[in-house]
């Protein structure tokens, strides 16, 4: 069912800018024309299977400025164009922010995270192959959802507010920024805004082409993790098909900070089950006080699957939503920092 | 400007998917602009109600008139206002994502749409068992008065007749909200089989990709038509001399000489 790729794109107007200012300045003049190309994982599918056919595509790959992770007091700061074996491998993140390594290192293959960057990680669209395959579907701009009738293929699709469309959001990073409290820094024009990383993802009911709050003229600069969640006890895991070159069906990023065995504060997010990263600001209320054993993890998993609405195919995803959250709960004997 | 946006579906078909925002925009600029040449035009226009003696004179041949007449029953007033909110909601679910302002829209606007559909299904039996049903409705009898009507526009005081109950504009824009209601009714609850309600088990399939794209065409005609008819009806209800109709849709009556000055009493014979 997926589209056949083809070897030659539709031809489209390339700029390489090497700067912020150059890069904003072309976004601006092309608006909606505009293409904005990262690490190009997303972008060389869609252009390739000639889904996609934008007049001009600005390839970010030379703003230096984009890229690297500075120390920002306690907290760090990663730009945009930073590669996800970077972030994996970085030894910053991998001291204060464990979960964030684990989480892009679980990212596809080495390949991939070679050439994948934490902000088209992050702004990926998404994966479903009715969607993918250019069908006119609601995301698409059409008026019915292929992947949600009776006989429609819809294994890897969501659990949860589905609305009208029932893609799900297919980053791995995602997850674990929203449980870190990270911020997106996005520029437009002149213009900064800072926005946390929990209200950057949209669900279909407020914007159903676009999983992101990006819009067009929007650059994605960095992301910012305070260091308020550093060191805390995390949990991180990708439940995939195979282990490696493959999206999560569902994944789960926790941050934990406990005194003792006592949960004090906790952030819990799935991703894999919703067009967005579904935190599970019940469960974290839920849990916080409670010892870290295993009824508060089996009460947690019970809490966290409520109100799940499965498809025909992947009613499987909501045990396995709640072993997760059960494990991030109690963890594997060993925390991922 | 587009009119309308087509697909290809998965079967190479060409299908229509909806009208075009552009439409909307149109509606948008084109109630705007009819109010401005309304406005200007009534600027200069002559007052269409009777002439001050021929009221008095009125007034005492109808001296068992009550000082206050009913025009509108307490349960009409309800309908009225609950289904103007219904409208408004689901114009302002439906518009306000276009122009840029993005909520989790859908389920306000079928839920409005499911009040609007009920509050419709009410009307429809009151209006027949406990109303004058056919005052409101326009047809061949009303030509006479559309004829008095336009010279009265024009500033010449033709003989022909004054309106029964509701004037000619109120008829007349009552068959345009009555024709835009019951196609928006109607193309909504059957987009409603492709969204998850608890009213109804989703059927992406009930019809096919033309069938459906017609639907979302309709619902869209009726949707961008609404936004012009509801400028223009709260337009017409501010002003001023227009505006002893809103207070009767509020409080429910007018004044005697209000009935005398506007209406025909033969046509609406109000109760004593």
């Amino acid at each position: 069912m997926p589209a056949a790729i083809r070897d030659v794109m539709p031809a489209f107007e390339l700029f390489q800018p090497t700067s912020v200012a150059d890069t904003l300045g072309l976004l601006e003049r092309h608006g909606g024309d505009a293409w904005v190309m990262a690490g190009g994982l997303d972008t060389f599918d869609w252009l390739k299977d000639r889904i996609r056919k934008p007049r001009v595509v600005v390839d970010l790959s030379a703003v230096a400025e984009l890229r690297g992770i500075k120390d920002a007091g306690g907290g760090i700061e990663i730009g945009a164009m930073t590669t996800l074996t970077e972030v994996s491998t970085n030894a910053l993140v991998k001291e204060r922010f464990g979960l964030l390594a684990e989480a892009a290192g679980l990212v596809a293959s080495p390949q991939i995270r070679n050439q994948g960057t934490m902000g088209g990680n992050v702004s990926q669209d998404a994966r479903c192959w009715y969607y993918r395959a250019g069908w006119p579907c609601y995301r698409a701009g059409g008026n019915i959802c292929y992947a949600d009738t009776p006989t429609s293929v819809n294994r890897e699709h969501a659990i949860f507010d589905a609305d009208r469309c029932v893609a799900v959001n297919p980053s791995d990073t995602a997850p674990a920024l929203i449980a870190l409290d990270a911020q997106m820094v996005i520029r437009r024009g002149g213009s900064e805004m800072v926005v946390p990383a929990q209200d950057f993802f949209v669900g279909p009911g407020v914007d159903i082409t676009r999983l992101t709050m990006l819009q067009p003229g929007d650059l994605l600069t960095a992301v910012r993790i305070p260091g308020t969640w550093a060191g805390k006890q995390y949990y991180f895991e990708k439940v995939r098909d195979r282990q490696v070159w493959d999206f999560a069906l569902v994944n789960v990023a926790s941050a934990i900070n406990a005194s003792g065995n006592t949960i004090s504060e906790a952030r819990l997010v799935v991703n894999g089950v919703a067009a967005r990263p579904y935190r599970l600001e019940a469960v974290e209320a839920l849990v916080r006080g409670k010892a870290r054993d295993e009824q508060t993890a089996e009460q947690a998993g019970e809490l966290a699957v409520q109100g799940a609405l499965p498809l025909r195919h992947n009613a499987y995803k909501v045990p396995l939503m709640k072993a997760l959250v059960k494990r991030a709960i109690r963890g594997a004997g060993e925390w991922t920092s | 400007m587009d009119f309308v946006t087509w697909a290809t579906s998965p079967w190479g078909e060409n299908v229509l998917v909806r009208i075009s925002w552009d439409l909307f925009w149109a509606a948008l600029v084109g109630g705007v602009l009819f109010l401005i040449a309304h406005g200007g035009y009534m600027l200069f226009s002559p007052h269409h109600k009777r002439e001050s003696g021929e009221v008095d004179r009125m007034e005492r041949e109808r001296a068992g008139l009550p000082a206050r007449i009913e025009r509108h029953s307490f349960v009409a007033r309800i309908f009225h206002w609950v289904m103007a909110f219904a409208m408004l909601a689901l114009v302002f679910t439906s518009f306000l994502p276009v122009i840029g302002v993005k909520f989790a829209w859908v389920y306000w606007h079928w839920m409005a749409g499911i009040l609007l559909t009920g509050s419709i299904i009410f009307h429809i039996i009151h209006a027949t068992f406990f109303m004058d049903f056919w005052s409101i409705w326009v047809g061949p009898k009303d030509i006479p008065e559309a004829k008095a009507e336009m010279m009265r526009e024009f500033g010449i005081d033709a003989p022909g007749p004054k309106p029964g109950k509701y004037p000619l504009g109120n008829r007349l824009y009552h068959l345009a909200v009555l024709v835009a209601g019951l196609g928006a009714i109607a193309s909504g609850l059957l987009m409603m089989s492709r969204i998850r309600t608890p009213i109804f088990e989703r059927n992406p399939y009930l019809m096919g990709d033309a069938a459906y794209g017609l639907t979302y065409v309709v619902h869209g005609l009726t949707g961008v038509g609404f936004v012009g008819l509801i400028i223009a009806h709260i337009y017409f209800a501010l002003r001023p001399e227009k505006f002893w109709i809103t207070k009767s849709m509020i409080f429910g009556t007018i004044s005697k000489r209000e009935y005398l000055e506007h209406h025909d009493p033969d046509r609406w014979v109000a109760s004593k």
